[in-house]
């Protein structure tokens, strides 16, 4: 230390010990910490928090898929063939947990036979599992979320958003689903189901997915607000009595038509017999 | 007149002479008349009259407890019945009067089965035509006064008479003009045209591209549509029957284009006319998984991923595409109107 090194700027420095046998080394420790700590400033939260509770849902969804949805669906949910060629079952990539949570939660899913359409039926699995079913598939892709409790929540709607949804409901809906939301068929056997007893989430995932034939009203063109108007306009009518008897089906011409043909008519015809038949004759009385 | 006026009129041969025809069965005439018990029995007949005057008793009972009913049952009460229900004062008085009216039927037909005279007569029909010297005399008395008239004679008379007859019909057609102006190129167009946007149906809010996922089906208005409503209902009514459009989404992969339409969607979303092409009902019944559109009227069946060809039913035409473009601020709208007559064929289009 007697001598007195003139001191160094830090590019000369640097630049000195450029060709140092360590430097590589440091400089890539340093390049692996940067890129480091830029991967945990900038990644998505969630993928952070990921660890926990969901990951764990995830996991668990996919062992209740591989049990009870892969046989179809294929074991990654890319869709399955039956070894003709035909598909199984569709993927189900990118349908979101709001598609799952329907079609389990109906029962619909897991089918119990393939055939023109999958009927509804009491659902195979808890709430809890099909929110892990829900999970392990949304996690495949991004696809539309289970909706949010109150943007059904219909138990405030005024009467002019019941008016308001029986009119879109008119226009979009009651082709296939009947004035009444009763149902009606569809060509090959398939159907447009009755309305009667679902639950307000599930109509509103119905529209949101598109299942089975239905097309798919998306939130953007439909509305959330929309959606819950139709969902007022359904509940209103899930708990309307039959005003002045029966409703019969409230399938319109053909139920009313067949009960006039047959029990009008029927009635008519029991009348008419009755007033031509020959009364009882006291033969061979005579007359007083 | 004498009897034999009432008989059937004996067949006539060629020749105009009367030939009897044998009967093929014998007519064996009325059956012997048999009394009723109450014809015979004075207590039976006394049951009958307390059994029809105990209808038209309660029948009278049922009329007044309507007129009760409709003052002494709240208007908006309402009456259950298991899964029926229905309002109370007027599923009462209708009750009662039906009822009412039909004791009083049947209290008249029991009164006549049972207790009215129940004889059995027989009336033979009248020949239908006349007696040759009847139709002798009516066809003379025609012919004299033809002749009398000169109706022959007088050409003149007749024709111009026949001419102002024939003419009064005229009226009677010009007058059907009324009925409304004639349509003229109405049913040639809609009210789309070029950069009119797609609007939703009801909520009137126009539409992007990216707002439509495959599978969907949006039921579209054109945006002008709305304003009209304001300025002439009727005309609106017209407008919006003709207007009425379906816009689907499609994945590019399963369509068919037919040739001359390559830039008539928009990234597979394609719009057509919601009005079936075999008699005009609006149709939505939409299959995402088929793409097929079924009209619930006649089961007409259009493929809109092939040009809504029609692939089954009794639609002669598919149905007519409207061309998309998106606009400046990224709303899907019309390239042009349709390039055909929009609804089921007519007369004058061939």
């Amino acid at each position: 230390m007697s001598e007195k090194r003139p001191s160094l700027s830090p590019a000369r420095f640097l630049s000195a010990r450029r060709r140092h046998r360590s430097a590589g080394l440091v400089v890539l420790l340093f390049g692996l910490l940067a890129v480091g700590s830029a991967y945990a400033a900038f990644a998505p939260d969630n993928a952070v928090a990921d660890n926990s509770a969901q990951s764990q849902q995830i996991e668990e969804g996919k062992k209740l898929f591989a049990v009870g949805c892969a046989s179809c669906h294929g074991l990654n949910a890319e869709g399955g063939g039956n070894g003709e060629g035909k598909m199984a079952g569709p993927s189900l990539i990118g349908v979101g947990a709001a598609a799952v949570d329907f079609q389990v939660g109906t029962g619909r899913m897991p089918a119990m036979q393939p055939g023109a359409q999958i009927p509804r039926k009491a659902p195979a699995y808890t709430e809890e599992e099909i929110e892990a079913l829900a999970a392990y598939v949304a996690s495949l892709a991004p696809g539309p979320a289970v909706p949010a409790s109150e943007s059904y929540d219909v138990s405030k709607a005024t009467d002019e958003q019941v008016t308001r949804g029986g009119e879109l409901f008119r226009t979009n809906c009651t082709a296939c689903h009947n004035f009444a939301g009763r149902g009606g068929a569809l060509p090959n056997g398939k159907y447009a189901p009755s309305l009667m007893g679902v639950s307000e989430k599930h109509i509103y995932e119905a529209m949101l997915t598109g299942p089975q034939q239905m097309p798919v009203f998306s939130d953007q063109v439909m509305q959330p607000e929309d959606k819950r108007d139709i969902i007022a306009y359904l509940k209103a009518l899930q708990t309307q009595k039959d005003p002045g008897g029966f409703g019969l089906g409230r399938l319109g011409p053909v139920s009313e038509g067949l009960w006039g043909w047959f029990v009008g008519i029927g009635l008519l015809v029991a009348v008419a017999v009755w007033i031509g038949a020959k009364g009882v004759k006291a033969k061979g009385a005579k007359a007083k | 007149m004498s009897d034999d006026k009432n008989l059937p009129v004996k067949p006539e041969d060629e020749h105009g002479s009367a030939v009897e025809v044998a009967e093929p069965i014998p007519d064996p005439g009325l059956e012997p008349h048999e009394p009723r018990i109450t014809d015979i029995d004075p207590k039976a007949a006394d049951r009958v009259e307390r059994q029809v005057s105990a209808m038209f008793g309660l029948a009278t009972l049922l009329v007044l407890g309507s007129c009760v009913a409709y003052f002494a049952i709240p208007r908006d009460s309402i009456l259950e019945f298991g899964p029926l229900s229905g309002n109370a004062n007027n599923m009462v008085i209708g009750l009662c009067i039906g009822l009412a009216l039909f004791l009083i039927g049947a209290g008249a037909i029991q009164w006549a089965k049972k207790l009215m005279v129940d004889e059995e007569i027989s009336e033979d029909r009248h020949p239908a035509h006349s007696s040759p010297q009847q139709i002798a005399e009516i066809t003379e008395a025609f012919q004299q006064g033809t002749a009398e008239s000169g109706f022959t004679r007088r050409k003149m008379i007749r024709n111009s008479l026949i001419g102002a007859l024939g003419v009064l019909g005229l009226p009677a057609i010009i007058l059907l003009r009324d009925l409304g102006p004639l349509p003229g190129r109405a049913l040639y167009n809609t009210i789309w045209a070029k950069g009119i946007r797609v609007v939703n149906d009801v909520t009137d809010r126009p539409i992007k591209p990216s707002d439509m996922v495959v599978g969907q089906l949006v039921n579209a208005a054109p945006a002008n549509l709305a304003a009209l409503q304001e300025e002439s209902p009727a005309e609106y009514q017209n407008a919006k029957a003709k207007s009425a459009v379906i816009v689907v989404r499609i994945k590019p992969s399963e369509i068919r284009t037919p040739p001359g339409r390559e830039n008539w969607g928009v990234d597979g979303i394609l719009c057509y006319s919601k009005i079936c092409t075999h008699v005009g009902c609006p149709i939505s019944l939409y299959e995402q998984t088929t793409h097929h559109v079924l009209c619930p009227c006649h089961q007409s069946t259009f493929d809109l991923a092939d040009g809504a060809k029609v692939v089954f039913g009794p639609a002669a035409r598919p149905l007519p595409q409207l061309p998309l473009a998106v606009d400046s601020e990224g709303y899907l709208v019309a390239q042009s109107g349709f390039t055909e007559p929009v609804g089921p064929s007519f007369f004058e289009r061939g």
